[in-house]
């Protein structure tokens, strides 16, 4: 049972990982690539939790953690620079 | 494993897994960046957060007490908005147009192009 919800859950994720990758190409303004990379990170983040429920290995948590805090920073250096042309004043 | 605890776990895994794919939907087909900000902000929130809080369940379940989720899930939440917030305000300095029939957060009339 949990088995069959978390192959659902995979290629729900798999599924919006894709889309936000079409965002990522498309996108007209760079504005909306970085959004598209955001939510990749947090789709990265999603995978690895269920991979890590899949193997029943506690051992890719802190991959997972890496990830949202580079992410998160990544995401914030990005925005300053397209605001302002500078990352930090 | 309890029947009824699996069966809660997939119902929240299938939750997730779906706002996870509602959030990246909002990516693809609506048709302004302002309407688009809107999507990835629920997919993390509800979508990542419902999949860490079942795998912190699932491990405690197994034996050993694991808080590693719990860490993920506070970070997504407190930097969700705050990320939000400054890619909108970039929209804003740098005077994205908006689509037809909305208010542009500039100039604050219904043109549908930008000053």
């Amino acid at each position: 049972m949990l088995t069959i919800a978390l192959m659902i859950a995979f290629a729900l994720v798999s599924l919006a990982s894709l889309m936000s990758l079409i965002r990522l190409l498309v996108g007209p303004e760079p504005l909306d690539r970085v959004l598209a990379l955001d939510t990749l990170y947090v789709n990265a983040i999603a995978l690895i939790i269920l991979f890590g429920i899949w193997q029943k290995s506690p051992l890719y948590f802190e991959a997972a953690l890496l990830i949202a805090v580079l992410g998160f920073i990544g995401t914030v250096a990005f925005s300053k620079y397209l605001l302002r042309g500078d990352v930090m004043e | 494993m309890n029947p009824a605890l699996e069966i809660f776990l997939s119902a929240l895994l299938i939750l997730g897994g779906f706002f996870t794919f509602l959030g990246s939907l909002a990516l693809i087909k609506l048709p302004d960046f302002f309407m688009r900000l809107h999507g990835p902000t629920k997919a993390t929130t509800l979508g990542t957060g419902a999949i860490l809080l079942v795998s912190s369940i699932y491990f405690t379940v197994q034996g050993t007490v694991s808080l590693h989720e719990i860490l993920i899930t506070a970070f997504l939440f407190i930097t969700t908005p705050i990320s939000a917030h400054l890619m909108a305000k970039a929209a804003i300095h740098l005077k994205l147009t908006t689509a037809k029939n909305t208010r542009h957060p500039a100039t604050n009339t219904s043109d549908t192009k930008a000053p």
